[in-house]
């Protein structure tokens, strides 16, 4: 049965209420009547017990602390257990072994699975070898679907809505997954995107292509005083280091795209600030205390947004 | 006798000329200056003919109709025939086998002038334009390394989300590829 239900996941909007036995992999196939189910969901996340008897398999064969400590904490939080690794050294998984066999394997183990993958479509993959449900903890630079909910959950709550808003996007545009991912997300509604980043980190054509496709409202620019009058958010990326050969370059960008409380005086009043973290050092500390400052709150989103994603797919809630 | 040949390629420039029921071709002198039997493959009474098949994919064709490996058909393989629509083009004749359009579809990515005749009792009854699938599994390979597909064993899986510019997007990875990026597996 769950097979069956998995395969409507293929690019195919699926009806709402129906995610029980189903896996996240994508912020693509979830429609805006179903992204807004999940949001309106996290409201059902009472009492402890939810998941009792249930367990989770975290699967992260790239590391990302974070991720896994928010699902973990999710878990916990309704009553289930938790198995896994957040590492595929300790392990002797990643030598060798298709991913097709270790999941087969941690089937037998658990009722729902999450996993971190660095290659690119690994986790929907992963998802058609097994019946239980999975959820994409992030696979390369394709998905993190669950970021995206937080975020999405974030804005929501902090606004009241998701449409009417004037949204800037701050930073690397051309690698930044989260950024791609949450742009497709904020698609479904009547938003106002600005990329602002260096010529050299924009944002690529392919991602661009698809916003036009969907009639998204959006322009690009380098410099964030040119829009900071009209941004209702702006969220804030990492510029990796790891991206420049040279490294004079990556000092020079870090300069430039780094925002401290001078940024508010020149902004629209109340423009709240973004930030998937960890960050480097993008924003000022001095920000953190400001009521400018929602990144906390997202990170503290993370944890009722999963919960409510293990109990809808787990099918406790509807 | 060649001073007649070239007598007529005068006349004729290196049009092709149709000499007692056979084509023949004049090749221009600086080629050799002679007169060239056009080959033709034979004709069938019961079957399939693909035609005007972009002569790089003819073989390829082939292996994706999986005709290599049918001992029980007659199949005939033309390539870089003479076509005046396509300037070269490949042809395959397969006796006593009706293709079913599903499965002519699956080469239409890699030959898409390529036409579907059913011939029975030496007359075409059918001619189909083929027609590129929504779904693409197997056949092509997923442009970006990093993807599952290039990855592990995993056969590729694409939707076709345009026709016209040629779109396909990896179910996997979720990356678009145009026409130009499309690598045959
Ligand atoms: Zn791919």
């Amino acid at each position: 049965m769950a097979k069956i239900l998995k395969q409507r996941n293929y690019h195919e909007d699926v009806r709402m209420g129906s995610f029980k036995g189903k896996d996240l992999i994508s912020i693509k196939d979830l429609s805006k009547e179903e992204l807004l189910h999940i949001l309106d969901a996290t409201s059902k996340i009472k009492g402890k017990e939810l998941l009792k008897g249930k367990v989770l398999a975290t699967l992260f064969f790239e590391p990302s602390t974070r991720t896994r400590l928010s699902f973990e904490s999710a878990m916990s939080k309704l009553g289930g257990a938790v198995i896994g690794f957040g590492s595929p050294n300790i392990t002797s998984i990643s030598k060798g072994e298709s991913l097709h066999d270790t999941l087969k394997m941690v089937e037998s183990y658990a009722n729902i699975i999450v996993m971190r993958h660095p290659v690119d479509g690994s986790v929907r993959y992963a998802a058609e070898s097994v019946s239980v449900p999975v959820i994409n903890a992030g696979d390369g630079v394709n998905q993190h679907p669950t970021q995206t909910l937080v975020d999405l959950y974030t804005i929501k709550e902090t606004f009241g809505k998701l449409d009417g808003l004037t949204i800037g996007f701050l930073g690397d545009m051309k690698y930044g997954r989260t950024v791609h991912s949450l742009a497709y997300a904020l698609s479904h509604f009547k938003v106002k995107l600005v990329f602002i980043s260096p010529e050299e980190l924009r944002m690529p054509e392919h991602y661009l292509e698809e916003l036009r496709e969907r009639k998204v409202s959006f322009t690009e620019i380098e410099d964030l005083e040119e829009v900071s009058q009209q941004l209702d958010l702006l969220y804030v990326t990492r510029i990796q280091k790891e991206r420049f050969p040279d490294p004079v370059e990556y000092e020079r960008f870090k300069g430039s795209y780094r925002i401290d409380k001078s940024v508010l005086l020149q902004s629209k009043q109340g423009m709240k600030i973004m930030h998937p973290l960890p960050r480097v050092d993008e924003i000022s500390m001095e920000l953190d205390a400001t009521k400018n400052a929602l990144y906390f709150e997202q990170a503290k989103n993370g944890v009722i947004i999963r919960q409510t994603l293990l109990a809808l797919l787990l099918g406790t809630i509807r | 006798m060649k001073q007649q040949n070239q007598k007529k390629a005068k006349l004729f420039g290196s049009r092709k000329l149709s000499f007692r029921g056979i084509k023949n071709f004049w090749v221009p002198k600086k080629h050799g200056g002679v007169f060239l039997k056009e080959y033709k493959i034979s004709a069938i009474s019961e079957g399939t003919v693909i035609d005007h098949i972009t002569p790089e994919a003819t073989f390829k064709v082939i292996e994706i109709l999986n005709l290599d490996k049918r001992p029980d058909l007659i199949i005939s393989v033309g390539n870089n025939m003479s076509s005046k629509q396509i300037g070269k083009k490949g042809i395959i004749k397969i006796s006593g086998s009706f293709l079913g359009a599903d499965d002519a579809n699956k080469i239409a990515l890699i030959a898409p002038n390529a036409t579907l005749n059913i011939i029975k009792n030496f007359k075409v009854t059918e001619k189909k334009q083929l027609k590129i699938p929504e779904k693409i599994e197997g056949i092509v390979k997923c442009f970006n390394p990093n993807c599952i597909t290039n990855v592990e064993r995993v056969p590729t899986k694409f939707t076709v989300t345009s026709r016209d510019p040629l779109k396909l997007l990896c179910a996997y990875c979720e990356r678009r590829m145009k026409r130009e990026d499309i690598i045959l597996l």
